[in-house]
């Protein structure tokens, strides 16, 4: 990961949405690969969900499981450890990023690994264990494409599941070129894979540590489950001696079956498939069959603060598929990166501030018209308008207590203020339109105002506001 | 029947003849409408802006206002939505009992324009007569808020006299989002941009919708570009007829 994303560090507020968002709106090229990659993938969902006569009913259900997890959390995670235990796992709890990150560290200079191979996982993305790997002299390798894409690139991951959606494959190529392949190397997408295969090919067979994420855990029975495309997971996760799981404690499910729900809810919301090719579920250890040695690392890093909150608690439903982002019409123009964390889109916008601490993300419940796009194809039904209204609710208390600094705070607080008292009377709200007609006059030319003062220049700038007319509708009622 | 208008602020102060054509409309149906003077706004904007506390006072005042039985018709599906969705929430978070029970009964008692007509009346066909090239825009607060459907086509298409042109991705949101077009100035007009290319290849005359607001954003970028089309409220389409044509 490149230095320009360092979220997840306490007492340092992300940049602002809109600033960052506006720099890469200027960028063509990228609005052109965000825009086609996001409309194939939509377009891919809506048909596979649309086949499923019981979808509702699916997601219904995925939302219960998640629901009943959460209020029994506790509970469950102490079933977790108990039967990943018995099957001959090691469970290690992690409070924070860099309990986790120092637990991994140990663990493989512990088995004196000089390189681990990584799982795609945005869990280890949030703690940035690849920069604490590389301080302890431990290199990294990313064997998910899309990873290796960024991480050859030095560039920070712009979507939960393609993270290099923002790039084409020119750019690849080029990228690989410069890199993996030599200059013959062509932009066939068959050939850019198979020079990311030679290149990974000798990692899988020779590295024997191996760090991954997991999709779910099955407090039942132990059995951890990561699901994926490539097989390059399957490969880390049966190849190597040693396997480090880190996960974030919201992964738990009590049931085995459960996985019914989200084997069907996940794929066709992420990829579009109806089936992921790859389904990979280890239970403890086996000997002489697979990693002889397995750890899974339970990370809470703010999550049982999300826990706590009785609105936001949702945001723990998430299994990310990343159905939100391809659909919400900010991200597909802005892409990930102005979202500054590792979770970027609609569901970014509401889990950073919450893990952060609203005060060093207090941009982003902003970053959204509020269209509920999100809330549409959320397969765990996780109410992303509402949670955003509701961490906006949080920023303007902050600042009401005098905490927090918003670049709008003052004048808004002032003018959200007046508004609520003048529409609290008739008589105020009568005679406050009889104002604006009056106060407007200075602004309009031919019928509708274009050249705002102030504040209202960033609505002024590109788009006109008709004049406010001379009598109102209750004027006219009043007349009839 | 007897309905209780709800205007809007917007539609009150900026948009008087939508108010107008669904009086208009209402009574040409047989309906009686009433105007309850002492209204002011739903305080959608405090809301969706953060500003909860400010907000409380104007869901009390509704509830005052709107107090009875008749059911309460509303020309803004997101005005709708903010009494339907917003105040509930608003409520739960008082832990007053009998503030969420008012709430329940108003949120029950509300509907959007079109989806009274269609889902509640049983209306396709209002008698309207429109001799125009029309698209129409759905909003994002009437689709995936309070679920309208397609209540509003289904009464364009009964409009005599009217072409009616599909709108490409009519879905995607224009960009306005209240605040949103002002704190996040940039990508607004990134989602605006597109949704006002989609609009010029429609050729259409008139770009219809079931609220002013969002008009009003997609209106103050075709005006600014000097683009023949106008924009158009459901109602004042609907209020429209062979005698007097209202839009």
């Amino acid at each position: 990961m490149s230095a320009s994303t360092e979220p997840f560090r306490t007492g340092r507020a992300l940049p602002r949405f809109e600033d960052v968002a506006s720099t890469a709106l200027d960028n063509a090229q990228l609005r052109r690969n965000l825009g086609r990659a996001t409309t194939t993938i939509r377009g891919k969902c809506a048909s596979v969900v649309g086949e499923m006569e019981d979808w509702e009913a699916l997601r219904d259900a995925g939302s219960r499981i998640k629901a009943h997890t959460m209020a029994t959390l506790a509970e469950q995670l102490e079933r977790l450890e108990a039967s990943v235990t018995a099957a001959g796992g090691q469970v290690h709890w992690a409070r924070d990023a860099a309990d986790a990150c120092r637990i991994v560290v140990s663990l493989a200079t512990r088995h004196a690994a000089t390189e681990v191979i990584k799982v795609k996982s945005i869990t280890t993305d949030e703690i940035r264990l690849n920069n604490a790997l590389q301080a302890a002299g431990i290199t990294a390798i990313e064997t998910d494409l899309a990873e290796l894409i960024i991480q050859l690139a030095d560039e920070p991951s712009s979507h939960i599941l393609v993270p290099a959606i923002h790039k084409n494959r020119t750019e690849i190529r080029d990228l690989f070129r410069r890199t993996i392949g030599d200059s013959t190397l062509s932009d066939e997408p068959s050939a850019l894979a198979e020079a990311a295969r030679l290149h990974l090919r000798q990692k899988f067979l020779t590295v024997p540590f191996a760090v991954s994420g997991a999709n779910f855990a099955v407090a039942d029975t132990g059995a951890i489950c990561v699901v994926e495309s490539e097989g390059n997971g399957r490969m880390c996760l049966t190849l190597p001696d040693v396997l480090v799981t880190v996960m974030g404690i919201e992964k738990v499910v009590p049931h085995w079956s459960d996985l019914a729900v989200y084997f069907q809810l996940l794929p066709r919301s992420s990829t579009g498939e109806r089936m992921n090719p790859y389904t990979s579920v280890w239970t403890g250890v086996h000997a002489g069959d697979g990693p002889q040695e397995f750890h899974l690392v339970l990370l809470d890093n703010g999550r049982t603060k999300v826990l706590a909150d009785q609105v936001g608690r949702q945001t723990l439903h998430c299994i990310r598929c990343s159905a939100c982002l391809n659909v919400c019409p900010v991200y597909s123009r802005t892409g990930g990166h102005a979202y500054g964390s590792v979770y970027p889109g609609p569901i970014g916008a509401i889990l950073t501030p919450q893990l952060l601490g609203v005060e060093d993300a207090d941009s982003l419940p902003y970053a959204s018209t509020l269209c509920g796009a999100c809330y549409d194809v959320c397969p765990v039904k996780i109410n992303i308008p509402e949670v955003l209204l509701h961490l906006r609710g949080q920023i303007v208390e902050r600042q009401r207590r005098g905490l927090g600094t918003h670049p709008y705070g003052a004048a808004e607080r002032a003018a959200m203020w007046v508004t609520g008292w003048i529409l609290q009377s008739r008589w105020r709200y009568e005679l406050a339109q009889r104002a604006a007609r009056i106060a407007q006059w200075p602004f309009v030319r031919h019928g509708v105002l274009s050249r705002l003062p102030g504040y209202g220049a960033r609505w002024s700038r590109a788009r006109d506001l008709p004049a406010v007319p001379q009598s109102a509708f209750r004027d006219w009622w009043r007349a009839r | 029947m007897r309905f209780s208008l709800f205007i809007t602020c917007i539609n009150d102060t900026m948009f008087p003849r939508t108010g107008q054509a669904v009086v208009t409309l209402l009574e040409r149906l047989g309906h009686d409408v009433l105007f309850p003077h002492e209204q002011t706004c739903c305080g959608q904007a405090h809301i969706n802006t953060g500003y909860r506390r400010e907000a409380l006072p104007l869901l009390r005042r509704f509830l005052r206002v709107f107090g009875g039985t008749d059911r309460i018709v509303v020309p803004s599906a997101s005005c709708a939505g903010t009494i339907r969705d917003l105040y509930v929430q608003l409520a739960e978070e008082t832990g007053d009992a009998a503030l969420q029970r008012d709430v329940a009964d108003v949120a029950a008692r509300t509907f959007e324009l079109s989806e009274l007509l269609v889902h509640h009346l049983g209306l396709d066909d209002v008698g309207a007569f429109f001799p125009h090239r029309v698209t129409y825009h759905p909003t994002c607060h009437s689709m995936r808020v309070l679920r309208v459907g397609d209540a509003p086509l289904r009464l364009l298409r009964a409009v005599r006299g009217m072409t009616l042109v599909p709108l490409p991705d009519a879905a995607e949101c224009c960009g306005f989002g209240g605040t949103f077009s002002v704190k996040n100035e940039a990508t607004s007009l990134a989602m605006l941009a597109d949704k006002t290319a989609a609009l010029r290849t429609t050729e259409a005359e008139y770009c219809v919708a079931a609220d002013n607001s969002c008009l009003l954003h997609i209106g103050g970028a075709t005006h600014r570009a000097g683009a023949p089309i106008q924009m158009r409220h459901l109602a004042e389409i609907l209020a429209s007829t062979e005698q007097a044509v209202f839009a």
